[in-house]
């Protein structure tokens, strides 16, 4: 196979990473929905083994997620995810202009995928919401249900608890969503599964 | 001017015996809430101060807050205990048990002891031990409180609840007074519950051990072991078990009124599976299927498009 015309986009590190992600965001959705919404009698996976597994995934993911940060933080990679807040507005509208419309008129990728810009800005801003704000949420939240007794019993008389597990769950689902948008959009390739096979051999 | 003196009478009458009611108890008290007492030696014709039996040392705040905070020692104990050194034969005296006091009374009928004594009958503890198993042996009549009626707090009724339990369960001399068996440790024989600590806190030991009876506030037929709830998700989801036991007095949802997230807001407890918000699950429903229609629409333009 010839990588003649494509670019080096996903070094090794960075797909290990993603895969390790990958699978355990996998497992902590099943999981998680699986304790959210057990029944007697129609569980898909026992409790106490959900909660398990939850822990195990958790707990990797939340490693995998040093890697991710500490990658960013020493290798070129970190370029990707610099803010640039002059005309982002407009940036990010003509993207969702080209999703929603241009895409269909066959007009010309506003923003094509080069060395120097791997996302376009919809990605851009989607991954560094998901990965520097949702990701560090669901985490911490993650580590404070682990250990409970670390969570202040009270705050403003509601149970600290309850705080954490809510903004925990409902994190937890906007990461979900995020998930099938992810997935989706990685189908708008040259070809339907042209990106997916990009994020396995690094070339694209 | 006759009844003008009636009055007089009784009110010095109702001073004079309360004044002597609470002069009995302050005797009682005197020595029975300290550490030691000072006794008159015959033989020696001097006053002795000794130590107190610590297991009759009582705590005369923790009395009064209780249910029987209202009344002398000697309402229930004989009034030969009104002389010191008390005879020792007194030990021996038969006590009242609840239902002696509260049976077929008719101010007591919301607590239903008959039914309670009926489900108790039914227990583990009775089948086990027979009559010696009495109602103090979990409630103590100095210092009970009706907590599932009066707390705001389902963490200060769990505790007070579990307190019951483990005065026994976790206590090897009082355990051997009533079984030579070994007493099993309960945080071994629960290692397989997650989060140990934090269900020993928030839940009460009886949400597992006893068999629900709706139509009593709390059930008190105690299960052999074996039948114990076991299984997670009885309590972890929606329609909780825990809600037909620790979460089913009505004190507390009319106290809170603030509805379901009211409730558990002010009971400051969280359980995964038994908590369900309506108008999140909505939520989150309603953006589910918005963002899967969108991409089916998206995909349809894409083909027809291409």
């Amino acid at each position: 196979m010839s990588n003649e015309g494509k670019i080096y986009l996903y070094p090794i590190w960075l797909r290990i990473w993603h895969t390790i992600n990958a699978l355990g965001i996998l497992v902590l959705i099943y999981t998680g929905l699986n304790m959210q919404f057990a029944k007697p009698g129609f569980e898909l996976l026992r409790f106490d083994l959900a909660v398990s597994l939850h822990n195990f995934a958790g707990i990797t993911v939340a490693i995998s997620y040093l890697i991710f940060f500490i990658g960013n933080l020493i290798t070129t990679n970190k370029k990707y995810y610099r803010i640039k807040p002059k005309g982002l507005r407009k940036r990010l509208l003509k993207q969702l202009r080209f999703y929603v419309y241009g895409m269909f008129k066959n007009e010309e990728i506003p923003y094509p995928i080069s060395v120097k810009r791997k996302f376009n800005p919809v990605q851009k801003y989607t991954y560094v919401a998901v990965m520097y704000l949702m990701v560090p949420i669901i985490i911490i939240t993650g580590i404070a249900l682990l250990f409970p007794e670390t969570i202040i019993e009270d705050v403003y008389n509601m149970s600290g608890i309850f705080i954490t597990a809510i903004l925990h769950s409902i994190v937890g689902f906007i990461i979900s969503i995020f998930l099938i948008i992810h997935l989706y959009f990685a189908t708008i390739g040259k070809k339907p599964y042209s990106n997916f096979k990009s994020i396995v051999t690094g070339w694209h | 001017m006759r009844f003008h003196q009636l009055g007089t009478s009784l009110l010095v009458f109702f001073l004079a015996s309360f004044a002597l009611n609470l002069k009995a108890d302050n005797d009682c008290l005197r020595c029975h809430s300290n550490q030691t007492h000072t006794i008159y030696n015959d033989w020696t014709e001097r006053n002795e101060k000794r130590l107190m039996n610590p297991y009759y040392i009582l705590d005369s705040l923790k009395i009064k807050a209780g249910v029987h905070g209202s009344f002398g020692c000697i309402d229930c104990h004989s009034s030969d205990y009104e002389t010191y050194p008390h005879q020792g034969e007194l030990k021996l005296e038969p006590l009242m048990t609840c239902i002696d006091c509260h049976g077929g009374d008719e101010n007591f009928a919301d607590y239903k002891f008959e039914q309670i004594e009926e489900e108790f009958g039914k227990s583990i503890h009775a089948k086990a031990l027979g009559e010696i198993f009495t109602c103090s042996k979990c409630h103590n009549q100095h210092y009970y409180q009706a907590k599932a009626r009066t707390s705001e707090s389902v963490r200060d009724i769990v505790k007070f609840s579990n307190e019951m339990c483990i005065s026994c369960h976790d206590n090897t001399s009082k355990y051997h007074l009533m079984s030579d068996s070994l007493n099993p440790k309960l945080v071994d024989t629960h290692d397989w519950l997650p989060n140990q600590k934090l269900h020993f806190e928030n839940v009460r030991c009886i949400e597992c051990h006893t068999q629900i009876k709706d139509s009593l506030m709390i059930s008190h037929n105690i299960l052999p072991k074996e039948k114990a709830l076991k299984l997670c998700v009885e309590c972890h989801t929606a329609n909780s078990h825990l809600n037909a036991s620790l979460y089913k007095y009505k004190n507390i949802q009319a106290r809170s009124e603030k509805g379901n997230v009211g409730i558990i807001l002010a009971n400051k407890s969280y359980v995964i599976g038994a908590y369900q918000n309506e108008i999140l699950n909505l939520l989150s429903m309603i953006i589910l299927i918005s963002v899967i229609a969108c991409i089916i629409i998206h995909s349809f333009f894409r083909i027809i498009k291409k």
